[in-house]
C-alpha cells in the first residue's frame, strides 16, 4: 500500500516519461531510446495502480490473466503485421482506446466508491460530467475507428456514403447528447447515461462513413486526436495525471497530425469533416474527352536504358507501391543504379499512403536508409537538375493541374515538381484517375513515359533489364 | 478559500496540451507513423482506471457488472500497450543510416 500523494507523484514521473517518449520521435536515432521511455511510464503507471489499491484477492490474480492475455494477443498482432497494412493497425487500435474508455466510464457509473466519486445515484457533478464525455468521446472514437479500419481494409468501399440532411442529423445528435448529460447530471439517470452512450456510437459512424479514401490520413490523425481526449476525460474522471497529461498530449498530437495532413491536401478540416471527397461520379465525362488526348507509353527496357543513361534519378512511391509490395524490388532496382555511379534519392509528398509517415515506413522496411528519404518542401527543387523521376503508384500528389487549373477540385495543394525533370517514369496500371478522382496531366506531357503494369512486376523487369 | 482541485488538473492538462503542441511539431516527418501508434500505446494508460475498477470487485464476488467492464477494459487496453509498443519498436529498428549497412 502506498499513499493516495505517493501514487500521485509516481504518476506524474510516468507522465514525464510519456513526454520523454514522444521527445525521442524527434530523430530516428533518439526515437527507440524514446520508446523505452514510453514503455518504462507504463510500467510505472500499472504498478503504482496495483500497490495504491493494495487488494492483492483473487481479483489480482484475474487482472493479471486478462492482462497476460491482451498482451499476448497484442504481441502476436504486433510481430505479425505487415508494414503496409499499419493504417488499418493504427485505426483497430485507436477503436480499442475508446471501448476501453467507455468501459472504464461505465465501469466508474455503476460503481462510482470504488473510484472515490461518490455513490449510485448521487455520484459528484463535475465526476459525472467528466465521465459522461469522456464515454462520448471514447464510444465516437471507436464507432469512428471501427468504420476507419472497415474502409481501409476494403472490407468497405471507400466511396464516400453521404445522404441529404446528414449534417443536420449529425448537428442534432450532437446537441442531443450535451442536453442528455445536462439532464443526466439533474436525474442521474443510467437509461440516459446508456443513451448518451448509443448516440456516440452513431455519430462515430456518421461522422466518417461520408469521409472518401483520399482523406484517410486526416481521418485517422483525427481518430488519433479523438482517442485523447477520450483519455484525458477519463483521466479527469479518475483524477490521475498520468492520463490527463497523456490524454492531453496524444490529442494535441492526433490534432497537429491533421492540421498537417490538411495543409498537404489544401484542404480545410471543416470541409474533410463534410466529408463527400474522392467520390468518381462527376468526372466519367472528363475522362473520355482525355482518353483521346496522346500518351507516350514504353516497356522495361525503355525505361532501364533511360535510367542507365542517367546522373541523377528521384523516386516518387506511393500508396500504390505499397498495394503491390514493390518496395523490395524498388530497393533492389535502386542498389543496381547506385552500382552505375547514379544519384538516387527518394522524394515523399506527406500525404502519399493512407496515413501520415506510411512511405517513410515502408522504405525503411526495404532497408532504404532514412537519410537517402527526403520531404517534399526539401527536395522540390532538385526536380529541375535530375534526369529521371520515377513516379511509382503515387498520383495526385505529382498532378501539375494543382498549380495551374483553379478549377481543379485539387488546385492549391502542394505537389511534386515532377514534370521539371528532363523525363518521367510513371509506373501505372492504366490512365485511371488517382483517388482525387482527377485526370493527372502529366501522362499527356511530351517527356513524361507511361510504364503500364504492376509497380512490382515493371520493377522487377527493369532490375532485370538493368544488367 | 481554497482552490478547487479541478482547477489544479485543468492546469496540469492545459499546460501538458502545450508541451504536447511544441513536442509533436519537433517529431520529423519521416516518423509520422511511429508516432501515431506510439501516443495509441501510452493512451492506453488508460488502463489504470480498467484496473481499479476490476479490483473493486468484493472478496465473495470476483465478478459483478461493474469489474466485468473493468476486465473487458484491461484486455483492450493491454493489446493497445503491448501491440503499440512492440510494432513501434519494430518499426524504429528499420530506420537505418547509410553508415550503418554493409558494404
Amino acid at each position: 500500500m502506498i499513499s493516495a500523494n505517493l501514487a500521485a507523484i509516481f504518476y506524474l514521473v510516468s507522465g514525464i516519461l510519456f513526454i520523454l517518449a514522444l521527445r525521442g520521435l524527434s530523430s530516428p536515432d533518439t526515437s527507440r531510446q524514446g520508446n523505452y521511455f514510453g514503455i518504462a511510464g507504463m510500467i510505472i503507471a500499472i504498478v503504482v495502480t496495483f500497490l495504491s489499491i493494495g487488494n492483492f484477492s483473487t481479483s489480482l490474480v484475474y487482472v493479471i490473466i486478462f492482462l497476460v492475455i491482451g498482451g499476448a494477443i497484442g504481441a502476436f498482432i504486433a510481430f505479425k503485421i505487415p508494414m503496409t497494412a499499419m493504417p488499418e493497425l493504427v485505426a483497430g487500435f485507436h477503436s480499442l482506446v475508446g471501448l476501453a474508455a467507455v468501459f472504464v466510464a461505465i465501469a466508474a457509473f455503476l460503481n462510482p466508491a470504488a473510484f472515490n466519486l461518490g455513490n449510485v445515484g448521487d455520484i459528484k457533478l463535475a465526476s459525472l460530467i467528466e465521465m459522461s464525455i469522456g464515454a462520448a468521446v471514447g464510444a465516437i472514437t471507436f464507432s469512428g475507428s471501427i468504420i476507419a479500419f472497415l474502409k481501409l481494409r476494403g472490407i468497405m468501399s471507400g466511396a464516400p456514403i453521404t445522404f441529404s440532411g446528414q449534417h443536420i442529423l449529425n448537428l442534432i445528435f450532437g446537441i442531443g447528447i450535451f442536453v442528455l448529460i445536462f439532464y443526466l447530471c439533474k436525474t442521474q439517470s443510467a437509461n440516459i447515461f446508456w443513451t448518451v452512450i448509443i448516440i456516440s456510437f452513431l455519430v462515430g459512424v456518421l461522422l466518417i462513413i461520408p469521409i472518401g479514401g483520399a482523406d484517410m490520413p486526416v481521418v485517422i490523425s483525427m481518430l488519433n486526436s479523438y482517442s485523447g481526449w477520450a483519455a484525458a476525460g477519463i483521466g479527469f474522471t479518475l483524477e490521475n495525471t498520468a492520463l490527463i497529461i497523456t490524454g492531453a498530449l496524444v490529442g494535441s498530437s492526433g490534432a497537429i497530425l491533421s492540421y498537417i495532413m490538411c495543409k498537404a491536401m489544401n484542404r480545410s478540416f471543416v470541409s474533410v469533416i463534410l466529408g463527400g471527397f474522392g467520390a468518381d461520379n462527376s468526372t466519367d465525362d472528363k475522362k473520355d474527352k482525355k482518353d483521346q488526348k496522346p500518351v507516350k507509353s514504353g516497356n522495361a527496357e525503355d525505361a532501364a536504358f533511360l535510367m542507365k543513361n542517367a546522373s541523377s534519378v528521384i523516386i516518387v512511391p506511393g500508396y500504390g507501391m505499397a498495394v503491390a509490395q514493390a518496395q523490395h524490388a524498388l530497393r533492389e532496382m535502386v542498389d543496381k543504379l547506385k552500382k552505375n555511379d547514379i544519384k538516387v534519392t527518394y522524394a515523399i509528398h506527406p500525404v502519399a499512403g493512407r496515413m501520415p509517415g506510411h512511405m517513410n515506413v515502408l522504405l525503411a522496411e526495404a532497408n532504404v536508409p532514412y537519410d537517402e528519404v527526403f520531404e517534399l518542401e526539401d527536395i522540390n527543387n532538385d526536380f529541375a537538375n535530375s534526369d529521371v523521376a520515377f513516379v511509382i503508384g503515387a498520383n495526385d500528389v505529382t498532378n501539375p493541374v494543382a498549380k495551374t487549373d483553379p478549377k481543379s477540385p485539387i488546385f492549391g495543394m502542394p505537389v511534386l515538381d515532377v514534370e521539371k525533370c528532363k523525363s518521367v517514369l510513371f509506373v501505372k496500371r492504366s490512365l485511371s484517375p488517382g483517388y482525387a478522382g482527377i485526370d493527372n496531366e502529366l501522362f499527356y506531357k511530351d517527356n513524361t513515359l507511361m510504364l503500364f503494369a504492376d509497380a512490382k512486376k515493371m520493377t522487377e523487369d527493369i532490375v532485370k533489364n538493368l544488367d | 478559500m481554497e482552490i478547487d482541485p479541478f482547477i489544479f488538473r485543468s492546469s496540469i492538462f492545459i499546460l501538458s496540451i502545450f508541451i504536447g503542441y511544441y513536442v509533436v511539431w519537433s517529431v520529423t516527418p519521416s516518423l509520422h507513423t511511429p508516432l501515431m501508434s506510439v501516443t495509441n500505446a501510452i493512451s492506453s494508460v488508460i488502463i489504470v482506471g480498467a484496473i481499479i475498477a476490476a479490483l473493486a470487485g468484493n472478496s465473495e464476488s470476483t465478478f459483478n457488472t461493474s469489474s466485468i467492464f473493468g476486465f473487458i477494459a484491461i484486455i483492450l487496453a493491454a493489446i493497445n500497450i503491448f501491440g503499440g509498443f512492440l510494432v513501434t519498436q519494430r518499426m524504429l529498428q528499420m530506420y537505418k543510416k547509410k553508415k550503418d549497412k554493409k558494404k
